[in-house]
């Protein structure tokens, strides 16, 4: 797909035109999102180098949303998913656990947490692993603030936290590591992005590496990148976790799904962020 | 690719001669080029059932990925494959039966899925559930199905 652009999927698609009689106008490339008249997202970037020889441009998932999906998400008063890190804020400023401490106690303001969104998922050496925001946010209230049960990995909490989280970093450019200690897990997510599962025998390569821009049935095939996650999907109402979004993909291909927070995921997370490096961070997003 | 390819013309001719029962999934024959010859259920296909079957969700769904001007009264035609029109003049019964029932035989690289194939997946599921199967699978489409669609895509002779 080396030389691929979106114009070839508008292309195609016109000539569909007379057939389904729906409107194209959303796949087009060139508009800018900037979030409250002065933040401003990258949604088209050269493709980092690992990946250029299959894919040249990366476009961020709003790129193949309708006028009003975009607009959504370019006002924070009109974008629902901030609702939801709003109550993240609340809890950030709430004491939980033993030791009588909020996340504030530590960081003293989300803001403070600008950078974490676009450099996650990141080797943790004290770990020996590859951690995601999530796995961060448990060993936080485990190892440090005494929390005896901590959020679910992809409890509502967890989603409104991890909201906060890329609320802050938005704007920042996704700079993940692939090499160094990540390199296995790295590579592991490759093999899980190139393996065809399910009944349907589709890996994620089918649809969002060589099929981005083209219909199925009713909704444009993205890209799949991750830099809007956690997203407000107008279909189901709530933020979603980038892992609830794997096991939806998975199980869509007739499949048996892998587990939020498995090693499968972690790997395939880490893979999928990098293949979006150099686009910016822009959760909460509004998708559909 | 588990399924055996079978290249006596015999064998062929055997599975015709029993074709008043439905052909299970692990025992179609193709040919060494995918194409299948003898029905998979010795009767005859319902052309009308078998666009239902295209158009449907819930059952062929062939529309998420192809494009059918003759469909064009039923929404959202996707682009994901060619477009199936003009098709019975590119492909005999054989060979549109043998793709539906799966098309990497044809095309290694194609991501159509096999609808008559009920072994050789990764983690395949119980249906759309996200769980794992309990049991044998059951294929995409049954038989007489497939044997509807075909009797439809003979009938695409138009551009």
């Amino acid at each position: 797909m080396t030389g691929k652009t979106l114009l070839g999927g508008v292309a195609a698609a016109g000539l569909a035109v007379g057939v389904a009689g729906i409107g194209f106008a959303d796949i087009r490339t060139g508009d800018s999102l900037v979030i409250n008249g002065d933040l401003a997202m990258i949604t088209e970037a050269p493709a980092p180098e690992f990946l250029q020889d299959r894919v040249t441009t990366i476009y961020s998932g709003w790129v193949f949303r309708t006028d009003e999906t975009r607009a959504m998400q370019a006002d924070d008063f009109d974008n629902p998913a901030m609702l939801y890190a709003e109550q993240g804020l609340t809890a950030f400023e709430t004491a939980m656990g033993s030791e009588g401490k909020s996340c504030a106690s530590c960081h003293e303001n989300a803001e403070s947490l600008a950078g974490v969104r676009a450099s996650y998922p990141k080797w943790d050496a004290e770990h020996g692993a590859v951690q995601t925001v999530e796995m961060q946010i448990i060993e936080c209230q485990t190892e440090r603030m005494g929390v005896a049960e901590p959020y679910g990995y992809d409890s509502q909490a967890m989603r409104n936290m991890a909201s906060l989280i890329a609320s802050v970093g938005r704007g920042q450019t996704i700079n993940v590591a692939i090499d160094g200690p990540v390199a296995e897990t790295w590579a592991f997510g490759e093999e899980i992005y190139y393996t065809k599962y399910g009944q349907l025998e589709l890996s994620c390569a089918d649809c969002h590496e060589n099929n981005y821009g083209n219909l199925i049935r009713a909704d444009h095939l993205s890209q799949g990148q991750i830099n809007g996650f956690p997203a407000y999907r107008l279909k189901n109402a709530n933020v979603n976790s980038v892992h609830g979004r794997f096991r939806g993909c998975i199980r869509d291909t007739r499949g048996e799904t892998f587990a939020v927070g498995s090693p499968e995921f972690v790997a395939l997370e880490l893979y999928v962020a990098s293949r979006g490096n150099g686009l910016t961070v822009e959760g909460p997003s509004v998708r559909n | 690719m588990k399924r055996q390819i079978m290249l006596a013309a015999g064998l062929m001719l055997a599975a015709t001669s029993l074709q008043a029962d439905v052909v299970a999934p692990n025992d179609v024959v193709a040919n060494e080029y995918g194409e299948i010859a003898a029905s998979l259920t010795g009767q005859a296909g319902n052309p009308q059932r078998g666009a239902e079957i295209m158009v449907s969700r819930a059952a062929g769904n062939c529309l998420a990925c192809h494009q059918v001007s003759a469909l064009d009264e039923f929404a959202w035609h996707g682009e994901v494959g060619p477009s199936l029109d003009g098709v019975a003049t590119r492909w005999d019964e054989a060979g549109l039966r043998g793709l539906i029932v799966n098309a990497d035989v044809m095309f290694p690289d194609s991501i159509m899925p096999s609808f008559y194939r009920i072994s050789g997946y990764t983690r395949p599921g119980d249906a759309y559930t996200g769980k794992a199967p309990e049991g044998e699978l059951s294929p995409l489409l049954a038989a007489q199905d497939i044997e509807d669609v075909v009797a439809y895509l003979m009938t695409l002779t138009d551009y």
